[in-house]
C-alpha cells in the first residue's frame, strides 16, 4: 500500500526563480470559471419574463446581499462585491477536489492570501471611521496597560483565519488520500484472489463510500469554510467601528 | 542515520501528542450542538438562525484544534527538524 500526500508540485518555473505551483495554476481554473459563470449568468438580463438562469442569479445576489446587510447593516453594502468575491474564489477554490484536482485552499498562501485582503480592509475601514488618532487610541482601550495585548489580538486574527481555512481543506486533503489508499489496500486483499486479472486488479471498493465521506469532506466543508472566512471578515469590519 | 532515527521517531510521537488539542474543540463544540439544540426546542420558530450562529460558533472554537492539525502536518508532512541536522 503507498500513501502519498504531498504539498503542491511546482509545474514550471520562471525567471528569477519563481514557481508556478499547481495552487496558482488550479486558481487560474478557479478564476476562468468564476468569471465565465458570472459572464453567462449575466447575460440578457430582462425586466419582464426573466428565464430561469436569471431568476438563479438573482437569488443567488439576494442571498449574498442579505447575509451582508443583515450582519454589517444597510449603510456597508459596498462590502457586498468583496464579500462576493471571496466567497466564490473560497467555495470553488475549495470544491476542486471534487474533480480530482488540487484544492487551492489547501496551500497556505491562498489562504494567507484572502486573510491579509480581509485583514487591510477591515484596518482600511477602522481607520475611515474613526480617523488615524482614533485607529491609534483604540488599541489602548479599555487601559493604557494592555496595548501590546490588543496589537497581538489584532495580528493574530489573519493568522487563526489562514489556519482555520487551510487546516480545514488540507485535512480534507489527507484524509480522502488516506481513504483511498486503505480501500485500494483492502480491494486488493479481498478480491486479489480473482482468477481474471481484470477483476483483481479493479479496485471495485473505492467506488461509493470516497463519494458519501467526500459530501462531508469536500462540499460541506467547502461551503462552511467559505461562509466562516466571509462572517469573520464581516464580524471584524463592524467591530472595528 | 542515527540522529536522523531520533528526530523522525520524535517527530511522529510529537504529531501524535499534537493531535491530543483535538479534545478541547470537541468538547466545545459539543456543548455548544448541546445548547443549540435547547434552544431549537424552545423556539423552533428560529431554528435557521440558531443553526448558522452555532456553525460559527463551533468554526471559531475549532480554531484551536486546527492549530494542532497544522502542526502535526508540519512534523509529519515538512519537517523543519531534519534540516538542522
Amino acid at each position: 500500500m503507498n500513501v502519498s500526500v504531498t504539498g503542491p508540485k511546482i509545474i514550471f518555473q520562471l525567471p528569477f526563480g519563481i514557481h508556478i505551483t499547481e495552487t496558482v495554476v488550479n486558481m487560474w481554473i478557479v478564476m476562468a470559471l468564476l468569471t465565465l459563470l458570472s459572464l453567462w449568468l449575466t447575460r440578457n438580463l430582462k425586466v419582464r419574463n426573466p428565464g430561469k438562469r436569471q431568476l438563479a442569479a438573482e437569488k443567488i445576489y439576494l442571498m449574498l446581499t442579505g447575509l451582508v446587510k443583515g450582519t454589517m447593516g444597510k449603510e456597508q453594502s459596498f462590502f457586498v462585491t468583496y464579500i462576493c468575491a471571496l466567497f466564490g474564489m473560497s467555495m470553488f477554490g475549495s470544491l476542486m477536489g471534487l474533480i480530482g484536482l488540487r484544492p487551492p485552499t489547501a496551500d497556505l498562501s491562498t489562504t494567507l492570501g484572502f486573510a491579509l485582503v480581509s485583514f487591510v480592509l477591515t484596518q482600511t475601514v477602522k481607520i475611515k471611521s474613526g480617523g488615524f488618532l482614533g485607529f491609534l487610541k483604540s488599541f489602548t482601550e479599555p487601559v493604557a496597560v494592555i496595548t501590546p495585548l490588543n496589537i497581538i489580538s489584532e495580528v493574530a486574527s489573519p493568522i487563526s483565519m489562514a489556519f482555520r481555512h487551510f487546516g480545514n481543506i488540507a485535512s480534507g486533503v489527507v484524509i480522502s488520500a488516506l481513504i483511498y489508499g486503505a480501500l485500494a489496500a483492502l480491494s486488493n486483499a479481498v478480491l486479489g484472489w480473482l482468477p481474471n486479472s481484470f477483476l483483481a486488479s479493479v479496485p471495485w471498493l473505492m467506488a461509493g463510500l470516497p463519494a458519501v465521506l467526500s459530501l462531508y469532506f469536500d462540499v460541506f466543508t467547502s461551503f462552511l469554510q467559505a461562509y466562516i472566512i466571509c462572517m469573520l471578515t464581516m464580524v471584524f469590519a463592524t467591530d472595528s467601528e | 542515520m542515527m540522529e536522523r532515527a531520533i528526530i523522525l521517531a520524535a517527530s511522529a510521537v510529537g504529531a501524535g501528542l499534537a493531535m491530543i488539542a483535538g479534545i478541547g474543540p470537541g468538547i466545545g463544540q459539543g456543548y455548544a450542538a448541546g445548547k443549540a439544540a435547547e434552544a431549537v426546542g424552545r423556539q423552533p420558530e428560529a431554528k435557521s438562525e440558531i443553526t448558522s450562529t452555532m456553525l460559527f460558533g463551533c468554526a471559531v472554537a475549532e480554531s484551536t484544534g486546527i492549530y494542532g492539525l497544522v502542526v502535526a502536518m508540519i512534523l509529519l508532512f515538512a519537517n523543519p527538524l531534519i534540516g538542522l541536522l
